[in-house]
């Protein structure tokens, strides 16, 4: 506790520590997986081997008898009860989306699907009958790449007779915010720069620590879903709507919950199927997750191919973007969805002033594991395309990657700014954060290392790295959420409850996990009501406590959510003010609040307002026609999205004889608007970081021919280790934001956004001189060593024969420069 | 079933398990030391992490059975007397936890770590956490946390004391 006298002046804007830390460090965490019931059961699931079948007989006999077992339930047995998944943004009218039922009934669609459910006294016996269901598949053909998909040879899933899904398009001169880009790319053929580029965006697990869990209970009046989401609320609306159960008799609460990165804002079939197996047994029944399970199950990220033309003038002013996606849905379309892909429709164009832009996506059905949302959602491939193609564009003209951004960026006079794509940007200061992350960097020492390497031809080159990124962030207003056809608002509530004792409860809508909404909200509570820090609790996810909100993804929490906690301690404020006037004998208008304070202008006389909390609880003098009671809710629906902005700067090392890559450093300088706890910001910053230089160097999910997850364990889906990375350089500029009154933007999802093209472009800034301009990521030794031989830069230094005689020609187990089925992109010119 | 007797967090238990149970299992479910979590099935996560006579074992990857006169420490007996440990304290100031799920097994190793090596460099810590998965942190904070901790004289860190020589079924731990 901090004495009153270490009191900050105000609290928005100290590094708190976290509030939440305490169960966290002690082991009294709540998460789904402790929750033991009187009575409950386990659940386990039998899933599909096959990426695509049909299911001709299921045979439950043998499990049934096996002990333990209370219930062996197939798709077909819960037909009727077990609801849908359910996709909340269908991109256009005519989106084609085959049902999703939890328990697959005739068909699997991919491997992992779940075809039956075993009900039993423990977990482990639920495991062992669930190896007893005999399930008889018709194995069909299966398709898993998108380009595949688009020809349509193979289907996904027959019935639609097509794997598109839908085609979405945002054209400038179409909408006029630009003009029209093939003339633009016209003009640039016959007098200027164009530049065509595929890159790939490969598939990503959001791979959340906590597996995900579910527990049931459908005794007493309501059925009581605890569940490790990021989304309590959407999901008792999806339960409602799909399985005919009143919304009211339903009550989904998220206890502590380990983490989501998007992974976890979905409605599960892993839910419903745990809420059917529960109504039917009429216990409470508990389903959790093994690793295994997770990332075969759970919805993976990005898996898009990127078609690009950037079309600029000789002096590199660029003119024109078009972007062409394929992007690979998997097997189901998901709550997000196509939506993903869209949501980075106004971000390939970035900070940057295009003339005239397009973007279109086709979405497309595998038989792999569904794709949804992952950190950062459709603003990091944006990203990474754009910033890649800066640094192309900056080698044509011959001048430095962070010279042709400033040539080509919306200056900070500039702002508010309404971008090619239509996009209005609120606020920001490339310039500032540059020169900042300049300095820290030693930008211009590590330029002169590198030449020096380079002039040396030392083995190990030195590459730099730029991105300098924006992201609109905090998913809401509901008018242009309406008006792009998604199925829900934007908007966040909060309401405050002033306890007779002095007391605060602050209720929001938003559902965190790890991001520490406890400590922030207190934060910005504390200084609107006066109140200590440690007088408030913040409550969340739960939907009997808290029962309006939309929950906590798209960096939209604080933007959003905090911002409605503002409004009703506001609100609050007001209300007691007119008690105050009452109990001080003055009049309102002379009555003024400060830091926890009613007093009468020009006197010391003054009430606190949590001795009006306790006025409003006896009641024993209010004033006249006054109703009891000071609490207070609110509704916030922005204006707009906010749009946080920063430049990382990466120097990579990578050794020309072997591929090994080596992170030497990393800055980066974010300007998220107004902080309201710089510890919780930084930790924002770090944990989004290393994800994105993850996808740049280590995480892929990989299937076989036959749809079956390779990369299915921790010991082949490879995340940053603590010997994998560095620490970090992190700062802050600040432009606050002009959507909310606090200044503030997200951050959750920024730092995943912007580091993954800063690591390709330094990894191939240092290979550059051997002719290299594309390495495909994850950027693995292997493929770093591939590239280098097929670009022939060791071809005059070759190693002999004689020299590795064991690496002879046409001998097996050998890596061939070239020979990589899988991984045609490599190396130079792709 | 077999009948072991275990010491967690200075109790003394005795209990029936099957042979196949693991130790997570044993103290998760028929202990409620619900502190100490699961997080994949291949024990590369680190999440289960426990102390088994004071030196750090992945719990996924130990039998019950094998606990069996042994003494174990989780995270919900490194706090004493309502005081925490100098490394829960580290990572409470340093900010090095967020969904906070990798944390218990984090803490665990952490100190082992510093068991190992009182005085570590960045880099000695680093690979002492490296069979441990945090996705939220990047790892920075806790880094730093483990820094502060070892200057705040963080060792003899859990309760049962011995540090070495300790065998399971005749196998080196």
């Amino acid at each position: 506790m901090t004495a009153v006298e270490d009191r900050p002046k105000t609290e928005v804007g100290a590094a708190r520590k976290r509030k939440e830390d305490q169960r966290l460090i002690t082991g009294r965490t709540k998460w789904t997986d402790n929750i033991q019931l009187t009575g409950m059961q386990h659940l386990a699931m039998v899933r599909s081997p096959f990426a695509h079948a049909r299911i001709t007989g299921i045979d439950t006999a043998a499990a049934k008898k096996a002990p333990g077992v209370v219930a062996v339930l197939t798709g077909a047995d819960i037909k009727d009860t077990q609801g849908a998944i359910a996709n909340a943004w269908p991109i256009t009218t005519d989106q084609k989306a085959p049902a999703h039922l939890p328990v697959a009934v005739d068909h699997v669609a991919c491997a992992g699907e779940i075809v039956a459910l075993v009900v039993a006294r423990t977990a482990a016996l639920a495991r062992d009958a669930a190896e007893l269901v005999e399930v008889d598949y018709d194995e069909l053909p299966a398709v898993l790449d998108a380009k595949e998909a688009v020809e349509d040879a193979v289907l996904a899933h027959p019935d639609l007779g097509t794997n598109k899904s839908a085609l979405w398009r945002l054209d400038s001169g179409e909408q006029g915010s630009g003009g029209d880009v093939d003339e633009e790319i016209a003009k640039a053929r016959a007098d200027g720069i164009v530049i065509e580029r595929e890159y790939r965006q490969q598939r990503l697990i959001p791979a959340f620590m906590e597996p995900r869990s579910t527990v049931v209970d459908p005794t007493g009046e309501q059925i009581t879903v605890w569940t490790s989401t990021q989304v309590p609320h959407i999901l008792r609306f999806l339960i409602a709507a799909t399985t005919g159960l009143p919304e009211s008799k339903v009550r989904v609460i998220a206890p502590d919950v380990g983490g989501g990165f998007g992974g976890k804002l979905q409605t599960t079939a892993e839910e419903f199927a745990t809420l059917a197996a529960a109504r039917h047994v009429g216990k409470p029944v508990k389903y959790t997750e093994t690793r295994s399970e997770s990332l075969v199950s759970g919805h993976h990220g990005r898996d898009q191919y990127q078609t690009l033309t950037l079309a600029a003038t000789k002096d590199g002013t660029v003119t024109a973007l078009k972007v062409d996606l394929i992007a690979n849905l998997g097997a189901y379309v998901g709550l997000v969805g196509g939506g993903v892909p869209v949501l980075g429709a106004w971000m390939f164009n970035a900070i940057y002033k295009f003339r005239a832009y397009r973007f279109t996506v086709q979405t497309v059905l595998t038989n792999t594991t569904w794709v949804d949302a992952y950190r950062g959602a459709g603003r990091p491939e944006a990203t990474y395309a754009v910033e890649r193609l800066m640094d192309e564009l900056a080698v044509e003209v011959g001048v430095d990657p962070l010279e042709i951004r400033e040539k080509n960026w919306i200056k900070h006079e500039e702002f508010p700014f309404t971008s090619v794509a239509g996009m209005t940007y609120d606020s920001g200061n490339y310039e500032a954060a540059t020169a900042r992350a300049k300095e820290l960097f030693d930008y211009d020492g590590l330029r002169r290392e590198q030449q020096e390497r380079r002039a040396s031809k030392d083995p190990v080159q030195l590459g730099i790295g730029v991105s300098t990124f924006t992201e609109m962030c905090g998913l809401a207003p509901s008018r242009v959420l309406g008006s792009l056809n998604y199925g829900a608002g934007g908007w966040e509530h909060a309401s405050i409850r002033m306890l007779a004792t002095g007391k605060v409860e602050v209720i929001t809508g938003t559902s965190p996990h790890g991001q520490g909404h406890e400590t922030a909200w207190s934060q910005i509570a504390a200084d609107r009501l006066g109140v200590p820090f440690e007088d408030i609790e913040v409550l969340h996810g739960d939907t009997q406590i808290s029962p309006r909100g939309l929950d906590t993804y798209g960096s939209r929490s604080l933007v959003v959510g905090g911002e409605a906690v503002v409004r009703a301690a506001d609100k609050v404020v007001e209300k007691a003010k007119v008690v105050a006037a009452h109990l001080l004998e003055a009049s309102i208008d002379d009555v003024e609040f400060s830091q926890g304070r009613f007093t009468v202008r020009g006197t010391d006389n003054g009430i606190g307002i949590t001795e009006i909390a306790t006025a409003q609880f006896t009641s024993h003098n209010l004033p006249d026609g006054v109703e009891s009671g000071i609490d207070a809710d609110a509704t916030f629906d922005p204006d707009n999205f906010s749009f946080p902005h920063g430049t990382h700067l990466c120097a990579m090392e990578v050794d020309t004889e072997t591929g090994q890559v080596t992170m030497r450093k990393y800055v980066s300088v974010d300007d998220v608007g107004q902080i309201i706890n710089p510890l919780i910001v930084e930790g924002q910053v770090h944990g989004g970081v290393v994800q994105g230089i993850a996808q740049a160097l280590w995480e892929e999910a990989v299937f076989d021919d036959q749809g079956t997850l390779v990369s299915g364990s921790f010991v082949d889906y490879t995340l940053p280790t603590a010997a994998d990375t560095i620490s970090l350089v992190t700062e802050n500029t600040t432009s606050p934001s002009t959507t909310n009154t606090l200044g503030t933007k997200g951050v959750g999802e920024a730092g995943a956004i912007a580091s993954t093209p800063a690591v390709v472009n330094a990894l191939v800034d240092a290979l550059r001189p051997l002719g290299i301009n594309d390495l495909q990521m994850p950027c693995t030794p292997e493929r770093v060593w591939k590239a280098i031989q097929s670009a022939g830069s060791n071809q005059a230094e070759a190693t002999t024969g004689d020299a590795q005689p064991h690496f002879d020609a046409g001998a097996p187990n050998q890596d061939t420069p070239g020979d990589d089925a899988g991984a045609s992109t490599d190396g130079a010119g792709q | 079933m077999t009948r072991i007797s275990v010491t967690v967090d200075g109790v003394d238990y005795s209990d029936e398990v099957e042979p196949r149970t693991l130790l997570v299992h044993y103290l998760r479910e028929q202990l409620g030391k619900t502190g100490t979590v699961v997080g994949c099935d291949t024990s590369n996560c680190g999440a289960c992490t426990v102390h088994l006579d004071g030196r750090s074992v992945k719990s996924c990857n130990v039998l019950a059975v094998q606990a069996d006169g042994h003494d174990v420490t989780t995270i919900e007996g490194l706090a004493k007397d309502g005081e925490l440990h100098p490394m829960q304290q580290a990572f409470h100031d340093c900010h090095a936890l967020q969904c906070g799920y990798c944390t218990p097994g984090m803490i665990m190793q952490a100190i082992d770590v510093l068991n190992d090596t009182p005085d570590p460099s960045e880099e000695q810590i680093r690979v002492g956490l490296e069979g441990n998965l945090c996705r939220c942190t990047g790892y920075h904070n806790i880094v730093k946390a483990v820094q502060q901790a070892a200057g705040a004289g963080a060792t003899t860190g859990s309760s049962a004391g011995t540090t070495s020589g300790s065998t399971l079924g005749g196998e080196p731990v």
